[in-house]
């Protein structure tokens, strides 16, 4: 192994974070980024919203936007998370360079 | 022309014949391949297998007839059976597969170097697979008997022994190939009818697109509200209650064990990450298409039964299958008002057409009017579904006996090849106990949606959150927090549902604040977070050496060689 992931790597991490709590704050970041879009589409969109929604309809859609989020939409949605959170941590991975 | 029984028996009999050859075929020698399949199942298999283990005999055959008589409220099933992933993939999943042991337990007691914590998480896990198994072996049996006039008891005993085959002698392994196979065979079994029925009422093949851009939903409101039912698209549940549903299945949808240890399974942390991408990819191919299903098929019953004359039902006719349905008891017919007319209402003294959930999915084919083989291929789908699932739950319940209980606790000198024999030994008992459970069901199974994911919300979600997320949880806050989440989560569902489980007249408190037996894990999970995080703060720190290990687990490249040591 090159690098363990306590290392401190001064070019890549200027500041007194080692690599492997400077990854760890990338990848907090990440999930909370995409949590609170899987919040928003399910219990906002879904759930919560749904009374202000049942007159709004997407162009060519025959249902509510609410009932459209809550029985379809929001599990697309899930489904693009999970992989999108997927490609971008592969990304964090190779940059703080702790891949397996 | 074959009769549809015999294609039901030809379908089932090659399905079962493929499962036992790839039970055979998986057969392992060690316990890491009984507990975690040798660890090298590839991501796109563990995503099946996943979709498979977690689809079970109740989410095909009655899913999406309980979506049709809850309308909008029928998103608490649909978004909290599916939400959880989300936050299995990136809160819980990745770090738990870099942990690399072989169960919940293992992690719940490594963690937080505790027995107590151990035994704590075993008996939750066990108490958790087993109410939810019942219903499994119970659903085989079902299966069996409505399409091959088998009795309950027999259907159950057949489906006992076709999963002990490839789970005692394949262990995980076994169980993941098995229900790779299984996947295909219940999807194509729920699509199939699905898309037909689709084109039949709308011109439109895919049943998503149907749903979303012909004006069935529009129409199915229109006649509710004729009818005087409340609107399909609109709910009628409090929105606290259906917020904390949704919530709480959730939460236990990535606290339950049988779901995690699939993740355990795979070659690395990465592919942990992808392989729960790919498990909702497959899981949401039913789960987008049951929605639609529950409309046409609603849309249908109500649109040809509603005023039908009651002569006109008879066998041989259009409404042959109405006819038929009858006669098993799930459609009941009944000419209230003598006016030779049957009449839809919403009120159920006038109601003549009542209508059982599960008709939705088995009828389709029939409604449709396809052929006995697509009638068949629904019988095989749900016996899939079923029996994935509760190969799955099985080996949970091994595991938390023969490795958690008895390796890690009772007998830490046991040797590889008695470990291996235990946990054989385990599964074969728990799926005799199961086929018990099923044949003869006690009253906690028929409440398996608010016991196995209330507890596994309140339980095991926050404990594993915790111990990656919170280097500072210690011991005395684990335990603390899930004692006071199990035990408060329990009670209160004991006096929501005492009617079923106490045997009481009225239930003894009717909810929560509003929130029903259903959601009241969600309560129970936030009283486990503030007592864990103030009794982790009020005592000593973890010692240094789990500090590591926490770090460790952090991290995809390495190993969690701090830990190990001292095991």
């Amino acid at each position: 192994m090159a690098n363990s992931p306590l290392e401190i790597k001064p070019e890549e991490a200027p500041t007194t974070l080692s690599n492997g709590q400077a990854y760890w704050k990338a990848n907090k970041r990440t999930i909370f980024t995409i949590l609170s879009i899987w919040a928003f589409a399910s219990l906002g969109m879904s759930i919560l919203f749904v009374p202000f929604l049942s007159d709004v309809f997407l162009p060519g859609f025959q249902i509510p936007l609410g009932f459209w989020f809550a029985h379809q939409g929001a599990i697309v949605i899930f489904v693009v998370l999970i992989f999108a959170y997927a490609w971008i941590m592969d990304r964090i991975d190779r940059r703080h360079d702790v891949q397996e | 022309m074959m009769s549809v029984e015999l294609w039901t028996w030809i379908l089932v009999g090659v399905s079962f014949a493929v499962y036992i050859y790839i039970g055979y075929y998986n057969r392992v020698r060690d316990t890491k391949g009984f507990y975690v399949a040798g660890q090298g199942v590839p991501a796109v298999a563990n995503g099946a297998a996943t979709a498979a283990d977690w689809m079970s005999g109740a989410s095909f055959i009655s899913m999406a007839g309980l979506i049709s008589f809850m309308g909008y409220d029928g998103t608490v099933y649909l978004l909290g059976w599916t939400g959880g992933y989300v936050l299995l993939a990136t809160l819980l999943a990745p770090y738990l597969r870099k942990f690399n042991k072989y169960t919940v337990p293992d992690f719940v007691g490594d963690r937080y170097y505790s027995q107590t914590a151990r035994i704590v998480a075993a008996i939750c896990a066990i108490f958790v697979s087993f109410t939810y198994v019942a219903g499994q072996m119970r659903g085989v049996g079902v299966v069996f008997s409505r399409f091959l006039e088998i009795n309950v008891t027999w259907g159950v005993i057949i489906g006992m022994v076709i999963v002990a085959f490839f789970s005692v002698l394949g262990g995980m392994k076994g169980i993941t190939y098995t229900q790779v196979a299984q996947f295909c065979v219940l999807i194509m079994a729920y699509l199939i009818p699905a898309f037909a029925l689709s084109f039949a009422l709308t011109g439109i093949f895919v049943p998503q697109f149907a749903l979303n851009f012909t004006d069935i939903v529009p129409r199915l409101d229109l006649i509710q509200q004729d009818l005087g039912l409340s609107m399909y698209s609109t709910g009628t549940r409090p929105m606290i209650d259906v917020f904390c549903i949704t919530l709480a299945l959730m939460a236990g949808t990535a606290g339950l064990p049988h779901v995690i240890v699939r993740f355990y399974t795979v070659k690395s942390v990465r592919a942990a990450r992808y392989s729960a991408g790919f498990a909702l990819l497959f899981i949401a191919l039913l789960y987008t298409t049951a929605p639609a299903l529950a409309v046409f098929a609603k849309l249908n019953l109500i649109e040809t039964l509603n005023g039908a004359q009651t002569t006109s039902i008879t066998a041989g006719s259009s409404l042959d299958w109405a006819y038929k349905w009858q006669q098993t008891g799930l459609l009941t017919l009944d000419d209230k008002n003598g006016d030779g007319v049957l009449t839809m209402a919403g009120a159920a003294a006038a109601n003549e057409i009542m209508i059982d959930r599960d008709i939705i999915v088995l009828s389709t084919p029939e409604v449709a009017g396809l052929s006995g083989f697509v009638i068949a291929l629904v019988a095989a789908g749900g016996l899939a579904a079923a029996l994935s699932t509760a190969s799955g739950l099985l080996l949970v319940i091994s595991s938390s006996i023969a490795h958690d209980v008895y390796y890690r606790w009772w007998n830490p000198e046991a040797t590889e090849e008695k470990r291996l024999r235990v946990g054989r030994l385990t599964i074969l008992v728990a799926i005799i106990f199961a086929g018990y459970l099923g044949i003869n069901p006690p009253g906690f199974v028929g409440e398996v949606v608010a016991f196995a994911f209330g507890l596994a919300c309140a339980s095991f979600f926050p404990v594993i959150f915790m111990g990656i997320f919170d280097k500072r949880a210690n011991d005395k806050g684990a335990i603390a927090g899930m004692v006071v989440g199990i035990t408060f989560t329990a009670v209160m569902i004991l006096l929501m549902r005492s009617p079923q489980l106490l045997g009481t007249q009225a239930p003894i408190i009717n909810d929560v604040f509003g929130i029903s037996a259903q959601g009241i894990g969600v309560i129970g999970m936030i009283l486990n977070f503030i007592v864990s995080f103030v009794v982790s703060r009020a005592t000593d720190a973890p010692p240094d050496y789990i500090q590591d290990m926490v770090e460790g687990v952090r991290i995809p490249m390495g190993s969690t060689s701090a830990a190990a040591a001292h095991d």
